[in-house]
């Protein structure tokens, strides 16, 4: 193997530990935080199923971010639609052609969508990058951080489009690389500057993401306004340190 | 009138303002001093070690929240709150804006508390990630511009992640107890409640006196004795409301519409001296157990009048407090008549017994007004009424149309689920906050005028204490008078026919079954 092809193999191990292993950490974390009063955003689902739905709602669609402002929504749910569809068209380097999903993920439209969402993306981030500088609200609540990640992202897809579409890789060694490092096989990658670039960008989000506002992908799933049934007078709910200040009580 | 710039009324009301930076920077209530601190547990002043404390409360607090732990961590500044707020649609100062509010909190949170933050502060730029150190200029910010949230949860509707801004002000706010810096207006009546058994101060004869009064009243106007019964051992309801209802207008008239329903109802029910607050303003400083201890005084009450059921007065923070929490914090209620709600709305009770046919009303006393309705905060997005979401906007609405023939909305983004708080809520109702009070008005008092000049609208119905005093104060300065503002139970008061009233035989009454 090639000393970058080492150094890729490396970092990509790396990032996908602290990948799982933060996000895991932050999710358990969130789920051992306690909830000790019911404050769903009322009105609000009265049962386990209602609560389902509003969450799909809010995580598929942006419901909230709807009713709020049009734009960011346009804007936001482009940029994640089109992530949705990279994800898909992704999977085909880390699967098997053997593989049950093969079929699924190996078609004309995922692959279709998958490269095309690519504009979608750009134009979403775009949107949401000019909204920051140019709404003296969002500048306003707008840290470097916040510019930077968009910037990242944007790099990300637009390292991909560029090979996607105007300098092809050699997809063939790029599929054995990604192979390889889920197999635990690792093997050469192709050494040209956009994919290195692609990789390197995304190892780097792989990392920040559970240190960062990324963090809102998890976290939305345990926002108690949004996650509660509304049904505090029909069930007793009680948070165990609150318990323990019943003790003064018959 | 004002020593301030009263904001001027446009037709548009979804205009958004532009940012005037510190234009609230000088609005701030009276810090409590020891005498109302150290009967809560808090500090007298401001402690030596106040860094430390702030850092570690801030850690210990985010591990007992769930909502504190997740809502500093998620918000990815999106902007999507940043034009719902009242305060800032009526003050334009951008620390107004809901994230950036919390942001004052986040900023040390992740200074102290986040990897990100940490090495950022090493490498000597925590602001690229929105970090801050801990100052005491960071502090005096938190002291004003957590004291200009009223918790009235509107930007939590329109979050894509449910942040509500209100969980970060009230822990805010209990931080800063701890450290000597509590807020005098709440804490003040937080002790008086916990003392006495209302936030008024009104003690048992006082409030004994008050009810004969109103009985008096009552008999006097529709020749019935309709009885306001306290501390009657063995009644069958246990009616928690506001005090103030106990004396101020138009709450009080709220109270004689409760009475006279009770009557046609004919249910026995008492006041109690000991838990005569329905408010608990241990919510508004974000203290559990301020609002736990406050909450326990209507447990021991039901108890020791042995009642079956607990109702609630038109309360809003109260009633989210009474719906969301009471069974959280002083339940189990397994003493208590289970085929009822525990507890149960004033507006719930009503209108069951209207859907009974057991009220009968002449809608025509009321024809004099034409209503709409202000949707508190805390009720629209804190609680529910009925037994379907959205009972909350829906009963009372069908109480006061049961009541009145003349009843308009007003616009659909001001009311509902994007109400728009008074602008005293949530422990700002002082008059050391006139100018934020007045100012978060604004939108409220907007569409209210839009409905004036389209519909012909004069009155306003209100179903809590707080918006009924803010409004009767601040409307004024927008060119209302104070008694366009009407309780809910008000309107019922007027119209309902007691049916062992004496017969009026000059006027042929209108009689509507509802």
């Amino acid at each position: 193997m090639s000393a970058l092809s080492v150094f890729y193999t490396i970092l990509f191990y790396t990032a996908a530990t602290i990948f799982v292993v933060g996000l895991a950490y932050r999710i358990s974390d969130y789920a051992r935080t306690p909830a000790p009063l019911k404050i769903p955003t009322t009105p609000a689902p009265t049962t386990q199923a209602g609560v389902v739905f509003r969450l799909f709602t809010e995580v598929a669609l942006f419901n909230s971010l709807f009713k709020a402002t049009k734009w960011t929504w346009l804007f936001g749910w482009m940029f994640h639609l089109s992530l949705l569809l990279a994800f898909f068209r992704h999977l085909r380097y880390v699967l098997s052609p053997d593989s049950v999903f093969w079929p699924i993920i190996n078609n004309w439209l995922v692959l279709f969508a998958g490269q095309y969402g690519g504009f979608l993306m750009l134009i979403g981030l775009a949107g949401l990058f000019g909204r920051r500088i140019f709404v003296d609200r969002v500048r306003y609540i707008s840290a470097p951080s916040d510019y930077a990640m968009l910037i990242l992202i944007f790099a990300i897809a637009a390292t991909g489009m560029l090979m996607s579409f105007v300098n092809h890789t050699d997809i063939v060694q790029l599929k054995a690389f990604a192979f390889g490092l889920v197999t635990f096989n690792p093997q050469n990658l192709p050494e040209d500057i956009l994919v290195l670039t692609h990789l390197a960008l995304v190892a780097s989000l792989m990392i920040i993401f559970p240190i960062s506002k990324l963090l809102h992908a998890p976290g939305i799933f345990f926002s108690p306004t949004r996650n509660q049934v509304d049904n505090p007078r029909e069930q007793r709910h009680i948070a165990d340190w609150a318990k323990e200040l019943e003790a003064d009580r018959k | 009138m004002a020593d301030f710039e009263v904001p001027v009324i446009t037709n548009d009301y979804t205009v958004v303002p532009k940012l005037k930076i510190g234009t609230m920077a000088h609005s701030q209530p009276f810090i409590a001093k020891l005498e109302f601190q150290e009967p809560l547990g808090y500090p007298g002043e401001l402690i030596d070690n106040w860094k430390e404390v702030v850092i570690d409360k801030l850690k210990e607090m985010s591990g007992k929240y769930r909502s504190l732990k997740v809502f500093l961590d998620s918000c990815i500044k999106c902007g999507a709150c940043t034009d719902k707020c009242h305060y800032f649609l009526g003050t334009q100062d951008p620390k107004n804006m809901p994230v950036a509010r919390q942001d004052l909190l986040r900023q040390v949170y992740r200074y102290y508390h986040t990897f990100a933050g940490r090495l950022f502060a090493k490498l000597g730029i925590p602001g690229f990630v929105g970090a801050k150190e801990l100052t005491k200029e960071v502090i005096d910010d938190w002291y004003i511009y957590f004291h200009q949230c009223s918790q009235c949860r509107r930007c939590s509707v329109f979050c894509p992640i449910g942040i509500d801004t209100a969980e970060i002000s009230m822990a805010a706010r209990e931080i800063l107890a701890q450290i000597g810096v509590g807020q005098k207006y709440c804490n003040q009546i937080i002790e008086k409640a916990g003392r006495i058994g209302n936030n008024l101060g009104l003690p048992e004869p006082a409030l004994r006196d008050t009810l004969e009064g109103l009985e008096e009243e009552i008999e006097e106007d529709d020749g019935v004795a309709v009885k306001l019964p306290l501390d009657v051992k063995g009644a069958d309801i246990l009616l928690v409301t506001p005090s103030a209802d106990f004396f101020a207008e138009p709450h009080v008239d709220g109270l004689m519409g409760y009475a006279k329903v009770f009557h046609e109802a004919g249910v026995s029910w008492t006041v109690s001296s000991y838990a005569s607050e329905a408010a608990n303003f241990g919510m508004f400083i974000g203290s559990y157990e301020n609002m736990r201890t406050l909450s326990l005084r209507v447990r021991k009450a039901a108890i020791d009048l042995g009642v079956k059921r607990i109702v609630f007065g038109e309360c809003g923070h109260a009633w989210r407090v009474a719906y969301s929490f009471l069974n959280t914090l002083a339940g189990p209620f397994d003493f208590l008549d289970q085929n009822y709600p525990i507890p149960q709305h004033i507006c719930e009770f009503t209108y069951d017994m209207i859907e009974k046919g057991e009220l009968k009303f002449d809608k025509s006393k009321n024809d004099d007004m034409t209503l709409t309705f202000h949707d508190s905060c805390n009720v629209a997005r804190g609680s529910r009424m009925g037994d379907k979401p959205g009972g909350q906007f829906k009963i009372p609405r069908a109480v006061i149309k049961a009541a009145c023939n003349n009843y308009v909305d007003m616009p659909s983004d001001t009311i509902g689920e994007s109400t728009f708080c008074c602008g005293g809520g949530g422990g700002l109702l002082t008059d050391d906050l006139m100018e934020l009070r007045v100012k978060g008005a604004l939108p409220r008092a907007t569409a209210l005028t839009h409905v004036t000049k389209e519909y012909g609208v004069t009155h306003m119905a209100a179903i809590c204490a707080i918006c009924k005093s803010q409004f009767t104060k601040v409307l004024p300065y927008y060119g209302f008078t104070m008694d366009q503002i009407v309780s809910v139970h008000q309107l019922v008061s007027s119209a309902i026919i007691l049916s062992d009233a004496p017969k009026d035989d000059d006027e042929t009454n209108e009689t509507d079954a509802a």
